[in-house]
């Protein structure tokens, strides 16, 4: 099992990909969309975060192994947010009030 | 070792082929940096737990933050990417100059990414927002205000913190390109560098809109 | 180690390779480097058992006598954080788990032993952090650093003792990292996943756990070290930050940590059941996939800790359902390893009798693990002894009754020596009755409403509190007495043999003790694991 060599031109094209999407990702920003902004914004960093770990960190062409373990390390910071955020986001839901909202 | 003579230069007497080696290597820094993304997931968990609490408050500080600066700042570090995935490219296709030059080219970029986020740490100073006792800020909505310039701080100074380990260890590296301890088949420390630079840049990429971004579009 | 009798040739092994005490501290043998976390968490685990016999000693009487309540509150702090962070954790992966887990699956060692060895260097540098708050008075924060207490109010050493955790985290994660990339690229030819021992899916599962959850318990520790140490406020409600967000992150990482410290000890009593019944595990499968599904619910499940923290009851419901989630797997375990059992040729050795009192504790620790699940329990006895027995059962009753288990198994491949066979059972005779008389009171005084962490009681507790420091004393003996005896077989006693119980298993097929590159011809496995039919016949044949 030899090494999959990425040609030059492949990480130039997603250079420049990364850099459209800066330029987009600042742009959106400013522009007034309600509740989009936020899901645009992160949107376009998770499509960047995706381009380099696919091509500049080779997990593209990467064993299933590695495909998996990345998976699994950002499937567990979901859990991580996502549980956490089940507490803070139902605390509202009774009279009490939660130290937050 | 017990007659391993066979065992060719480079390669650990523990592995039996470089394959073996190479697979080890780069299973264990991805392992790492899932570590990692823990690590910061912890700060980013705050972060969303408390602007889930105070929305208005993180508008109010992401404003006070220089977008240009933070932008440019993006553009660097995705550079110093493409020059460390071409330093990796150099160690597989066996360029031993070529290493060098591109390690030195993100050297060069992560210190001016640094650099500029010196000059946005002291206007911070200078401004009173730094975190702690002397923390000072006139407008609305002080105490969230004050929490965004903690999770600021300690997110940007976390991953700083990271950019001068990688500068550090890719200065190492760089010594042993030129030295030639590099071949096709053996260049795990090159290529789990790059994996590391690469994951600093992940987080950067979103640390930038959280920080900087969201909230640009509420008037102040 | 100077033998004076020895027939020439003498063979090379891994303790009489090189000596001095540099070949030892610099060593990057998994063998030696077990040994030498061996000698530390003994060390760490004798001064938290001294801290256990003081708090004993305090609360055999219901007036506070013998220490103030601050003093008390320094104690239990200190043995907590001792045992979990520098004994528990550790115990039976850096010591079995790093001596074994090479031997088990054919390697010549783990895939990175410098890291191995620095891990073992970063744990001392956090036990020394550890240990120098100890000196300078200790912490009363309660090994939790629950916040705002730990952040704002308290006046004691809590930035060095959670400083010692968030380095001693860091150990952890490096010898998850290794045992991960270890068993999936250093396997012998033929050894596939289904052929593994559980012992060594059980580490796999733990490696997850410590490599996904350590992370964050250290950035918690982290925030908190830096809100006392430059006052800036992350779980300050003044700013809108919330205390609970603490108890969220560290138990993240601390609910599965006591998965850390069991599923190791499950992996144990899997290999001592199947070597004394001398059968294969009944259904293997089930037993390695519990493992993993051990691990990967753990993670679900933290919120159980915050029943009472004002934490939204809706959260609460959910994290109360998933906890019970957990009893699946764990039910899987003991009911194959009970069906391994059935019609099995058990011979009763010393390690079957520990594998055997571990079954039964842990049933218990884990039924009680359920009831403190329920939502409506829970606050009724939040925070009281019955807690504190329920984690004992796990957390000794389990993971200590399997680490020695294992020791006691193992010892004479890690040492060539056998040690008395008679002591060692009086000692496991000890300590399952000394265990039990300690921590079964406790569930009856949580039950009537005593407190966990109050130095003084009403009255009205005394009979079951001394019950318990009676227990503890016999117990305190039977941990005394393994110590002794297999300090004493290092010498004097027999040579063990490469295979003294006829076990099946790459460990037994090499010599005792193991030559430093584990063996002298790389192995190639054929068969599936615990093929004790096979061995039989060819016994015959």
């Amino acid at each position: 099992m030899s090494e999959y060599i990425t040609p030059i031109r492949t990480y130039l094209a997603v250079f420049l990909a990364l850099m459209a999407l800066t330029t987009i990702t600042v742009a959106v920003a400013f522009l007034e969309l309600g509740p989009f902004n936020d899901i645009a914004a992160m949107g376009i960093a998770i499509t960047k975060a995706c381009l380099v770990v696919l091509y500049f960190m080779h997990v593209r062409h990467s064993s299933r192994l590695t495909k998996m373990v990345v998976v699994a390390g950002f499937l567990w910071l979901f859990i991580l947010i996502a549980f956490i955020m089940s507490d803070y986001l139902t605390r509202g839901m009774i009279s009490l009030q939660g130290p937050i909202g | 070792m017990q007659g391993e003579s066979s065992h060719a230069f480079g390669l650990a007497h523990h592995f039996d082929s470089f394959d073996q080696q190479r697979e080890a290597s780069y299973l264990g820094m991805w392992v790492f940096l899932v570590t990692e993304i823990m690590f910061f997931g912890g700060l980013f968990t705050a972060y969303v737990v408390y602007r889930s609490g105070q929305g208005a408050a993180f508008a109010i500080g992401s404003h006070e933050l220089d977008i240009v600066l933070g932008s440019i700042n993006t553009a660097v570090l995705i550079g110093s990417s493409l020059t460390m995935a071409l330093a990796v490219w150099a160690a597989q296709t066996g360029r031993r100059k070529a290493i060098v030059a591109f390690i030195l080219a993100t050297i060069l970029l992560g210190g001016l990414f640094l650099g500029i986020k010196v000059v946005e740490y002291s206007a911070k100073f200078e401004h009173h927002l730094v975190p702690g006792p002397n923390f000072h800020w006139q407008g609305p909505e002080a105490p969230g205000v004050e929490m965004f310039f903690n999770l600021y701080f300690l997110m940007t100074g976390l991953h700083a913190a990271h950019m001068v380990i990688g500068i550090g260890i890719l200065l190492v590296v760089a010594i042993l390109a030129w030295r030639g301890s590099f071949s096709p088949e053996n260049h795990n420390l090159v290529e789990g560098i790059g994996l590391y630079w690469h994951f600093v840049d992940i987080v950067w990429i979103f640390l930038f809109p959280l920080l900087y971004l969201l909230g640009r579009n509420i008037q102040v | 180690m100077s033998d004076t009798v020895t027939t020439p040739p003498r063979r090379k092994h891994y303790l009489n390779v090189d000596y001095g005490i540099k070949s030892w501290l610099l060593t990057q043998d998994h063998k030696r480097i077990a040994i030498l976390y061996l000698i530390s968490i003994t060390f760490f685990f004798i001064i938290g058992g001294v801290m256990a016999a003081l708090i004993r000693v305090e609360l055999a009487t219901p007036l506070g006598d013998l220490v103030e309540a601050d003093t008390y509150n320094r104690l239990f702090t200190a043995h907590g954080v001792l045992m979990v962070f520098l004994f528990l954790i550790p115990s039976i992966p850096a010591v079995l788990g790093n001596f074994l887990i090479p031997l088990m699956i054919g390697a010549k060692d783990l895939a990175f032993p410098k890291l191995n060895l620095g891990s073992w260097y970063v744990y001392n540098l956090g036990a020394l952090l550890m240990v120098a708050a100890l000196l300078r008075g200790g912490t009363d924060t309660g090994w939790t650093f629950y916040t705002p207490y730990s952040s704002t109010f308290a006046d004691s050493e809590v930035i060095l003792t959670a400083l010692g955790a968030f380095v001693v985290g860091f150990s952890s994660i490096m010898t998850g990292l290794n045992f991960i990339v270890t068993i999936h690229r250093m396997r012998a030819p033929g050894l596939t996943w289904f052929r593994l021992p559980l012992f060594v899916w059980a580490h796999y599962g733990t490696s997850l756990i410590q490599v996904l959850g350590t992370p964050v318990v250290a950035i918690a520790i982290l925030l908190v070290a830096a809100e006392r140490l430059l006052h800036i406020g992350i779980f300050d409600p003044a700013l809108g930050g919330d205390p609970v967000l603490f108890q969220h992150l560290f138990w993240f990482y601390s609910h599965p940590a006591v998965y850390i410290m069991i599923l190791p000890s499950m992996g144990v009593i899997s290999e001592l059941i199947a070597a004394f019944s001398r059968k294969r595990i009944f259904g293997y499968k089930f037993v390695a996939f519990s493992s993993l599904a051990i691990a990967v619910l753990g993670f679900l499940v933290w919120g159980h800790h915050l029943f009472v923290s004002s934490q939204s009851i809706y959260a609460g419901l959910i994290f109360s359902v998933l906890s019970m989630l957990v009893a699946v797997p764990s039910a899987v375990k003991v009911f194959n390893w009970t069906a391994t059992l059935y019609q099995g040729s058990i011979s009763w050795q010393t390690p079957m009798i520990y594998a055997l009192g571990f079954i039964g504790l842990f049933v218990i620790g884990g039924l009680t693990g359920t009831m403190l699940a329920t939502l409506g329990i829970d606050m009724h006895v939040h925070d009281t002894y019955f807690v504190v027995a329920h984690f004992h059962y796990i957390m000794v009753g389990g993971a200590i009754m399997g680490y020695l288990g294992g020791l006691h198994f193992w010892w004479p491949k890690i040492t060539g020596r056998m040690y008395s066979v008679f002591w060692s059972k009086i000692a496991a005779g000890l300590i399952f009755v000394g265990f039990n008389l300690t921590f079964f009171p406790q569930f009856l005084l949580g039950y009537m409403g005593m407190p966990r962490r109050y130095h003084a009681y009403p009255e009205e507790f005394q009979i079951l509190n001394v019950l318990s420091s009676a227990g503890a004393t016999i117990l305190g003996l039977g941990y005394l007495l393994p110590l002794i005896y297999l300090f004493w077989s290092m010498r004097y006693g027999e040579r063990a043999g490469d295979n003294p119980w006829g076990a099946y298993g790459l460990e037994w097929e090499t010599s005792s003790p193991p030559p430093t590159l584990n063996f002298d011809e790389p192995p190639v496995v054929t068969t599936e694991a615990y093929d004790y039919l096979s061995l039989r016949e060819k016994k015959l044949a």
